[in-house]
């Protein structure tokens, strides 16, 4: 049943188009019609020696994507054609695989130990394919020409392949033992192949999830952390640095058993990071970058109180280094690369640089003496290095420590550091700047007593932060941060903002910025706009004419890209991108103005040419601009109020195509976000267009293409409906209920430990509480009957998120609600279901119990409400 | 994992800006807090706003409390002759709330968004203002109640949802409680009717820590607002009696509330509320006429009167106690740089020099109040309004003041400087109108 396929898998690689095409045409066309053959086929081909190695790893290629996709359904989909394939036909392609790990091409047993992968992927979960580990080891055991060195080290990356393929629990205590064995003993210092020591490490990278218990066993983890630390030492840089990448992941999963070997690692990431290769160098950073999140975790969530009895363990580790760590770390910042400000660059200076930070973050004002006098020693020497590496400590420093320490030393630098933005080195003036942006972030705000941001020392700041804003590119991108976070600082203002002299002059120069012609590089335009969104939203009274004089710019600048030239893909990108960040600063200002009454004719004055102008911009159809002009129009429906329903008749259509954008679900999300504005804006005028959206509600609810975090939303979209057009919503009730009812069972059958699940249901719950919410009061005065028949299914639902004791207080807050709904719109056809379910007095009296403020008045109220029924 | 010199997940060099995930964050917190304001409108647990002379707002309650409305109907069919004003009773608007908030500026929709500084904004536009008596009104002793007005703060009580809560004249929070006023406590009684709120007009009298009642505007969720004084007069001494509020304080009672006598304006009446036993210290007399609604805002149907007989405060004190040298008053700045009283239109008194609106228009700006002086040079006056004035400018008015003053009061504190209005005018005033009805 296997054909040959050699020709087809080359042509498939032709430079020639048609050729190709049609190559892949046949292919295609093969799968459609006997797919148990082209999967044989393909692992013959994959399997023989004697085949070209082109055709060899095109044919593993397939075989793999026949195996698995990234898309979810797509996976199960494949999961399940390959389960329901003959067992002889799986049996012939996995010895066929098996058998390619023998290859003397490195290519064809590489392919074959990640198709290998897959297959137990799908396999081993369901209790099938038990011989596949011991094959595998047998592989390992036994020397000469029946197991070469090329196959031990194919098995071993099949091993870490498989690994990280299946969960913990799939495979048994005495196979994870049996792996482990496998792969240490391919670490070992006695192991002279270094390929094979390199497959191991990185076998043991992906099998450190299954060591749970051998952790637990001091000689075994002894043993583990022996044979790891040793591979650290290994003359080939890759295995030193796959066994650094081992410590890193051990230092977050076995954070708690590194006690005792603390001092060795200690010892031999400062060395690494002193005198090894940078790759490696990097990693022995990573380790300790990875403990300072650990540590900083533990604060976090424990608090800072640790009792001896206390079952945290939390050591401290960061802090006992730390005489040590720091200067490590400081000898690092001075090694940075001449031209370093590239997107994604990372080097030795930014990583230790970045630890720093974290290490200060973890130790807090331990660190200040050990930073300090390097930061005072190198800040004004000739060399930039120096100058730039001893700002960049500086500014590390500033998150972690606490504000008293901080205070004093800021005041100190302030002033030096508004001077060396006239640095002559870009890299200072750009560390400078970034370093301002963090003492606004940190020591700046209404919750810091002592402000470092002064009446008098602003102008100058200012005046230092408009001067640079024309700087290099890089230098402007931070300067443009710095000005967001000082704004930042002074949200809440009241009535008047320190700021708002300055306002004007800030606003023009923002502008200006944003259409440099250099604007394109270094995410400058994106900070420039997205710096002047911060500055509107944290704009106050006083300088509201300033905003509104700000809008009609706005709104000529997203006019203009209407009509730009487009002569190729990048000015189409580039318009797309303007665009998108337009819309968002009209989405702040509409918003900022709308939410006075004193300002917001300005933005009603303006609607019709905003909407004008969303509505071309949809004609682009470009996903982000989509987006954006989406958020846009849902901040102008909550400020235009029921006047939105003239733009509906051209905007809905869009609307629809919003909701029907399946892939890019943020858009499709936010869609749903903005037919709740529009509902609460038009009320029933939204009912000519409710047949349609809700036809389209249902059938993404249906849909198990669409992202399931859209789902819950929609959920609350139908109580947003219901809400706005009343007693209308029952014409939708029979088809809503049967999918609010599917998924409120859904929810409360879930039994997950999986915390992302455990988000999710609780997520899908507050959506149908919402609906049942907005149903409920919809329907309250005309028709209280029509939701009688569900009442019973409504309260079990509502019972069972009473006995769940991992409910949030978000879903108890809606439930609590949707009780008292409940009571208050079916009346006395409520009160026998309400007198035989006791659960809801409990309920609410836990809920009475409650500190939150808001939960207790909506318990009381529900309580009211039944009590009220109950006694009439 | 040939991630050579790739950045490890997670870690970030130099972190810079990006604003997009918080204006969906802003955007998704607008639209669940517009969900929540509606659901819990719908379920009258914010009724703390109320729009003034509106009766749309009440339509829900008209729904829920049929039994207060015929009550209501009841008094109005027995008592119309007697007051000859229909009282406002409830609207029948059943079909929604919704679909009404365009009716006025700030509808009751809005106005329940509204926390912090903008509930403050909101409420301290809730109060009748009463003009300062510069000449005396005609018909005293026909259309006028009086009464001695407690010295002390000025709030707005709103009892709602099982707790009670006074607002001063700026709209700040000054007691947070509970009370024996409907749903103005979380006991058993009053929070059985969840949709029943309450709003009085109180001056709060801080030795006695009593709230002497001088208005009532909403009461078990129905308004007053558009009755006139004499009705919300006649509900304020019978509704309280029926109640316990004015009895002794309690664990769920904090505050005693207590009624101001209150007066017919004839000779006998202005003189007990001038210099009558009062149980508290007097601060002037309160005039009101017996037709006037609660309307928000200066009025002229509801006047202040002081002299130092029946008030120490008559003529404005600084915070210590002392009388300035020169009468200080404060107005408000106009976008041509004028300067003037609260009054609508406001009474413009001078204009600040160009020069030096120019040299500060970074700190002023329309709408700011400032604070002047009255100097040697006076007011002149023409047809009972300032038509000139010797105003010094003297800094920025105190944070905390509600508005500009009004024109009645600057004149009145004038007045008192000059040649006051006094006791015996007013008993004059009221004889001559007593001989009136006479003829």
């Amino acid at each position: 049943m296997a054909l040959e396929v050699t020709q087809i898998l080359l042509n498939a690689q032709s430079p020639d188009g048609s050729v190709r095409k049609q190559a892949e045409e046949s292919l295609k066309q093969f799968q459609e019609q006997n797919a148990a053959g082209f999967l044989l086929s393909l692992a013959h081909e994959l399997a023989n020696n004697d085949k070209p190695a082109e055709s060899r790893r095109l044919a593993g290629l397939v075989l793999k994507n026949s195996l698995d996709a990234k898309d979810a359904a797509r996976k199960a989909e494949l999961a399940q054609a390959w389960t329901a394939l003959n067992e002889s036909v799986k049996g012939q392609i996995k010895s066929a695989l098996m058998s390619t790990l023998s290859s003397n091409i490195i290519d064809a047993r590489h392919t074959s130990s990640q198709v290998i992968a897959k297959v137990s992927a799908i396999e081993l979960p369901q209790g099938q394919w038990p011989e596949l580990i011991g094959i595998l080891l047998a592989n390992m055991s036994g020397t000469g020409a029946e197991h070469p060195a090329h196959l031990k080290q194919a098995t071993l990356e099949t091993l870490g392949y498989v690994c990280e393929e299946v969960s913990a629990n799939v495979l048994a205590q005495d196979q994870v033992n049996a792996i482990l064995t496998a792969v240490v003993q391919g670490m070992n210092i006695a192991e002279t192949n270094n390929d094979i020591r390199l497959a191991a490490t990185q076998a043991l990278y992906n099998a450190l999830g299954f060591a749970h218990s051998n952790f637990e066993n001091s000689m075994e983890r002894d043993y583990l952390m022996r044979v790891v630390c040793e591979a650290t030492q290994c003359p080939d840089k890759r295995v030193r640095q796959a066994a650094f990448e081992c410590l890193v992941s051990i230092s977050s999963t076995y954070y708690e058993k590194l006690a005792p070997y603390m001092q060795d690692v200690f010892a031999i990431t400062s060395k690494a990071v002193r005198e090894d290769e940078e790759p490696v160098a990097l990693q022995a950073i990573e380790f300790w970058s990875s403990i300072c999140d650990e540590e900083i975790e533990i604060q976090e969530e424990y608090g800072s109180d640790f009792t001896g009895d206390s079952e945290v363990q939390y050591f401290k580790f960061v802090k006992q280094a730390l005489p040590a760590l720091v200067p490590l770390l400081l000898e690092t910042l001075t090694k940075q690369e001449e031209d370093q400000d590239q997107e994604d660059a990372w080097n030795l200076a930014m990583a230790g640089g970045t630890c720093l930070g974290l290490v200060a973050r973890a130790v807090g004002d331990d660190i200040v003496p050990l930073v300090v006098p390097y930061v005072q020693d190198n800040i004004a020497k000739p060399d930039w290095r120096c100058r730039e590496a001893a700002t960049y400590a500086f500014g590390s420093i500033l998150e972690g420590p606490s504000v008293e320490q901080l205070t004093p030393l800021v005041n100190h630098a302030l002033a030096f550091m508004l001077n060396a933005m006239k640095d002559e080195n870009n890299q200072v003036k750009d560390t400078t700047a970034w370093t301002l942006g963090r003492i606004f972030e940190f020591l700046h705000g209404p919750n810091i007593e002592v402000p470092v941001i002064t009446p008098n020392n602003l102008p100058q700041i200012l005046a230092v932060l408009l001067e640079k804003i024309s700087d290099s590119p890089n230098v402007a991108e931070k300067v443009c941060g710095a000005l967001y976070l000082l704004a930042q600082g002074y949200e809440d203002s009241g009535s008047s903002s320190p700021l708002s002299p300055f306002l004007q002059s800030i606003i023009q120069a923002l502008l200006v910025t944003t259409d440099r012609e250099d604007a394109g590089d270094s995410r400058l335009r994106a900070s420039a706009y997205e710096t002047l969104n911060e500055i509107v939203r944290c704009s106050t009274e006083d300088t509201a004419p300033v905003i509104a004089q700000l809008l009609p710019v706005i709104m000529q600048k997203l006019n203009s890209t209407l009509d730009m030239q487009l002569n190729s893909s990048d000015d189409r990108e580039k318009q797309n991108e303007v665009q998108a960040l337009l819309c968002g600063v009209l989405q702040v200002i509409v918003q900022k103005l709308g939410s006075s009454e004193a300002t917001k004719h300005v933005i009603l004055q303006c609607a019709d040419q905003m909407m004008a102008m969303f509505l071309r911009i949809f004609a682009s159809r470009n996903a982000t601009v989509h987006e954006e002009a989406m958020l846009a129009i849902g901040a102008l429906a909550y400020v235009t109020g029921s006047d939105f329903s003239k733009y509906m008749q051209e905007f809905y259509q869009y609307l629809q195509m919003g909701l029907q954008n399946f892939e890019e679900y943020q858009v499709c999300s936010i869609t749903v976000g903005v037919v709740g504005d529009i509902c609460r804006a038009l009320d029933e005028k939204i009912l000519p267009y409710c047949d349609g959206i809700m036809a389209q509600l249902l059938q993404n609810l249906s849909s198990n293409q669409l992202h399931r975090s859209v789902k819950p939303p929609i959920f609350s979209c139908f109580g947003d409906i219901a809400l706005a057009i009343g007693e209308q919503f029952a014409r939708y009730l029979a088809m809503a209920m049967p999918m609010l009812q599917g998924a409120a069972q859904l929810s409360a059958q879930a039994v997950s430990q999986d915390e992302e699940m455990i988000e999710y249901y609780n997520q899908l719950r507050i959506g149908i509480l919402e609906a049942y919410s907005g149903i409920f009061q919809g329907f309250k005065n005309k028709r209280p009957d029509l939701m009688a028949p569900y009442a019973l299914h409504i309260l079990q639902f509502l019972e069972s998120i009473y006995v769940d004791t991992y409910r949030d207080e978000a879903v108890t807050k809606a439930a609590v609600g949707v009780l008292g709904d409940l009571a208050d719109t079916l009346g006395p056809s409520a009160s026998s279901l309400l007198k035989n379910s006791t659960f809801y007095k409990g309920f609410l009296d836990t809920c009475q119990q409650s500190d939150d403020q808001s939960l207790k008045e909506t318990a009381d109220w529900a309580l009211a409400t039944i009590n009220r029924l109950l006694t009439t | 994992m040939d991630n050579r010199l790739a950045k490890p997940e997670g870690r970030v060099h130099k972190r810079t800006i990006s604003d997009q995930q918080k204006r969906r964050d802003i955007a998704l917190k607008r639209q669940s807090q517009g969900r929540r304001d509606l659901q819990h409108h719908a379920r009258q647990l914010v009724s703390l706003a109320v729009p003034p002379s509106s009766s749309s707002v009440f339509e829900e309650h008209g729904a829920v409390t049929g039994h207060q409305e015929a009550e209501a109907i009841d008094i109005q069919s027995s008592e119309s002759s007697v007051f000859g004003h229909e009282v406002d009773v409830v609207a029948e608007k059943v079909e929604g709330w919704h679909g009404d908030q365009e009716e006025d500026a700030i509808g009751v929709v809005e106005a329940t968004r509204l926390k912090g500084t903008k509930a403050r904004e909101w409420f301290k536009h809730q109060f009748m203002i009463p003009e300062w008596m510069v000449d005396v009104p005609s018909h005293l002793r026909k259309d006028w109640y009086v009464m001695a007005r407690p010295s002390g703060e000025r709030c707005l009580v709103v009892s709602s949802n099982g707790t009670t809560v006074s607002r001063l004249r700026n709209g700040c929070i000054r007691h947070c409680f509970p009370s024996a006023l409907p749903n103005g406590s979380r006991t058993r009684e009053s929070i059985a009717a969840s949709q029943v709120f309450c709003i009085l007009d109180c001056i709060y009298h801080e030795p006695q820590k009593t709230y002497y009642i001088i208005d009532m505007m909403c009461w078990r969720g129905y308004s007053l607002y558009d009755c006139n004084y004499e009705f919300r007069h006649f509900w304020i001494t019978s509704k309280l009696e029926e109640t316990g509020v004015l009895g002794p304080t309690s664990k769920f009672h904090r505050y005693q509330f207590s009624i101001v006598p209150v007066f017919e304006c004839g000779k006998a009446g202005f003189q007990a509320a001038y210099d009558g036993d009062v149980p508290f210290e007097r601060d002037g007399c309160l005039f009101l006429n017996r037709h006037a609604h609660y309307v928000l805002g200066v009025t002229p149907l509801a006047l202040l009167w002081k002299d130092p007989v029946s008030s120490r405060y008559h003529v404005d004190t600084d915070r210590i106690g002392n009388v300035p040298a020169y009468q200080q008053i404060v107005l408000e700045l106009q976008d041509d740089g004028t300067v003037a009283t609260c009054d609508q239109p406001g009474v413009v008194l001078g204009s600040m020099p160009q020069d030096f609106l120019l040299k500060n228009k970074e700190h002023l700006q329309a709408g700011m109040l400032l604070k002047f002086t009255i100097g040697d040079k006076g007011l002149s006056i023409l047809d009972g309004k300032p038509v000139t004035a010797d105003i010094h400018y003297q800094g920025l008015a105190n944070r905390f003041r509600a508005g500009a003053d009004s024109v009645s009061k600057v004149l009145f504190q004038y007045a008192a400087r000059h040649c006051p209005l006094a006791f015996s005018d007013i008993l004059a005033a009221i004889e001559a109108s007593d001989d009136e009805m006479d003829i």
